[in-house]
């Protein structure tokens, strides 16, 4: 079953084309890893299938929710941590707030942070608020997560730890459609990985077939790392 | 006239004052947000007509505003509501007034604050007014309490313009003693008045800003 299509997406900002007849899916549970170098168009792919940006031609269908982690977390600083991740059960989805509150408690303990329940964002390193920011996600029941370069803000340190949170998801299958620039991390994790250069699809497959690609651009871009 | 005998009848007009001031923030805040909107609006029938207000309540005295709410209805329409209508009259020229500052503040510190938090509270499935009510407006009023308070402050000591319209606040009041004793005191009496009041408030204020330290 598919979670995600898009279809011939097109997208220009001020002319300029920035999605060029983008197709994809994803299927319930798969991993996709999206690569590619900056201004290929990630972000905007994302930000389209999400409906924060709006396609100038062809068609996104979602079978089921969808959550977004974004490179700069986006919690509500105001908030404390267990706030930020069942206000939005509770308030938008009307779940009765006692349940919502031992789920949101469940998920913190799942990322390692049961201890910051009542900690305010600003008092967390960022790798801790990306952790948060993720709790927030999965607290929605997605069918598919959105991640846009979630460890990019981050030290290399805090990198790791996000990168074992995102990853000991699998086992919830959950689909995932994560823009990174780890390349090791894409390898491991993603069921298929998709390389964007200028707006287009240049390389779609199993991790082992387009990090072996023979394709000048891939070769390119992955010889930076 | 004692010392005692000037606090007391002080005491009695800083009623109105504290009416003025009171009236003024209840009604200008609220209405502040509202043309704050307006002047954000994406319409541009809305739009202007909010910028020029904002313009003019911030280019022309408040003395002359208070002036022109008074008679204004007499001189342009020929209606008359009698000396009822001065302190309705001073509410109306003070809310305005106050409205057209507070409004640029509040613009000023939603318009400060980051996409991110629009984009994820409406990936989240909040309302527009959820996301304005429960994300953006509480960050806001921490950004801004700081402006608020100045105004605020300002506005203990501009309610003395209501002498303008003869209303009986505590600096009429005070002219008037002095006036009437031929002494300076009352007018020194009415500046302790003041400055305690805005000594009060400053304190709330800081203390407002302190309790909202909890982030950030
Ligand atoms: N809101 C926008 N307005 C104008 N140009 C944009 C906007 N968002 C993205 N772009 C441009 O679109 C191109 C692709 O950006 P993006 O999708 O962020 O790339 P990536 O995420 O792959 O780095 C870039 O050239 C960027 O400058
Ligand atoms: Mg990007």
């Amino acid at each position: 079953m598919k979670v995600l299509e898009i279809r011939n997406a097109e997208k220009s900002f001020d002319g300029t084309p920035v999605l060029r007849d983008v197709s994809l899916s994803v299927e319930a549970g798969e991993i996709l890893s999206i690569i590619g170098p900056s201004g290929s168009g990630k972000s905007t792919l994302l930000r389209c299938a999400t409906g924060l940006e709006k396609l100038d031609k062809g068609s996104v269908s979602f079978q089921g929710r969808f959550g977004m982690v974004f490179q700069q977390f986006n919690l509500f600083p105001h908030w404390t941590v267990l706030r930020n991740v069942t206000d939005a059960v509770i308030r938008v989805q009307k779940r009765p707030r006692e349940e919502a509150l031992q789920e949101g408690r469940a998920l913190l303990a799942r990322i390692g942070l049961a201890d910051k329940e009542q900690a305010y964002p600003c008092q967390l390193s960022g790798g801790q608020q990306q952790r948060v920011a993720i709790a927030r996600a999965l607290a929605q029941n997605p069918d598919l997560l959105f991640f846009d370069e979630p460890t990019s803000a981050l030290d290399p340190e805090l990198t790791q730890e996000v990168l074992r949170v995102i990853r000991s998801l699998k086992e919830l299958r959950i689909a995932m459609v994560i823009v990174t620039h780890e390349m090791a991390f894409a390898r491991e994790v993603s069921d298929r990985v998709i390389f964007m250069a200028d707006g287009r699809i240049q390389e779609e497959g199993t991790p082992e077939t387009v990090f072996a690609s023979e394709n000048q651009r891939m070769r390119a871009f992955l010889s930076q790392f | 006239m004692s010392l005692l005998q000037i606090v007391a009848e002080l005491w009695q007009s800083f009623g109105v004052t504290l009416q003025i001031f009171l009236v003024t923030l209840i009604l200008s805040l609220p209405l502040g947000l509202l043309v704050s909107f307006g002047r954000m609006s994406g319409n541009p029938l809305l739009r202007y007509p909010v910028s020029a207000y904002i313009s003019v309540m911030r280019g022309t005295p408040l003395m002359l505003q208070l002036i022109v709410v008074y008679f204004g209805p007499y001189y342009l329409f020929g209606i008359s509501f009698g000396p009822a209508y001065r302190m309705t009259a001073v509410f109306i020229a003070f809310a305005v007034n106050y409205a057209a500052y507070f409004a640029e503040i509040f613009r000023s510190g939603i318009q400060s604050m980051p996409k991110g938090q629009y984009e994820a509270a409406r990936l989240l499935g909040y309302s527009r007014s959820q996301t304005f009510f429960y994300i953006i407006l509480p960050q806001v009023i921490k950004r801004i309490l700081p402006s608020i308070t100045n105004e605020v402050i300002t506005l203990v000591k501009d309610t003395a313009f209501a002498f303008t319209l003869s209303v009986m606040e505590m600096f009429t009041k005070a002219k008037a003693l002095a006036a009437g004793q031929t002494s300076i005191l009352p007018l020194f009496v009415a500046g302790a008045f003041y400055y305690i009041f805005n000594y009060a408030v400053a304190y709330l204020f800081a203390y407002g800003e302190k309790k909202l330290d909890y982030y950030q």
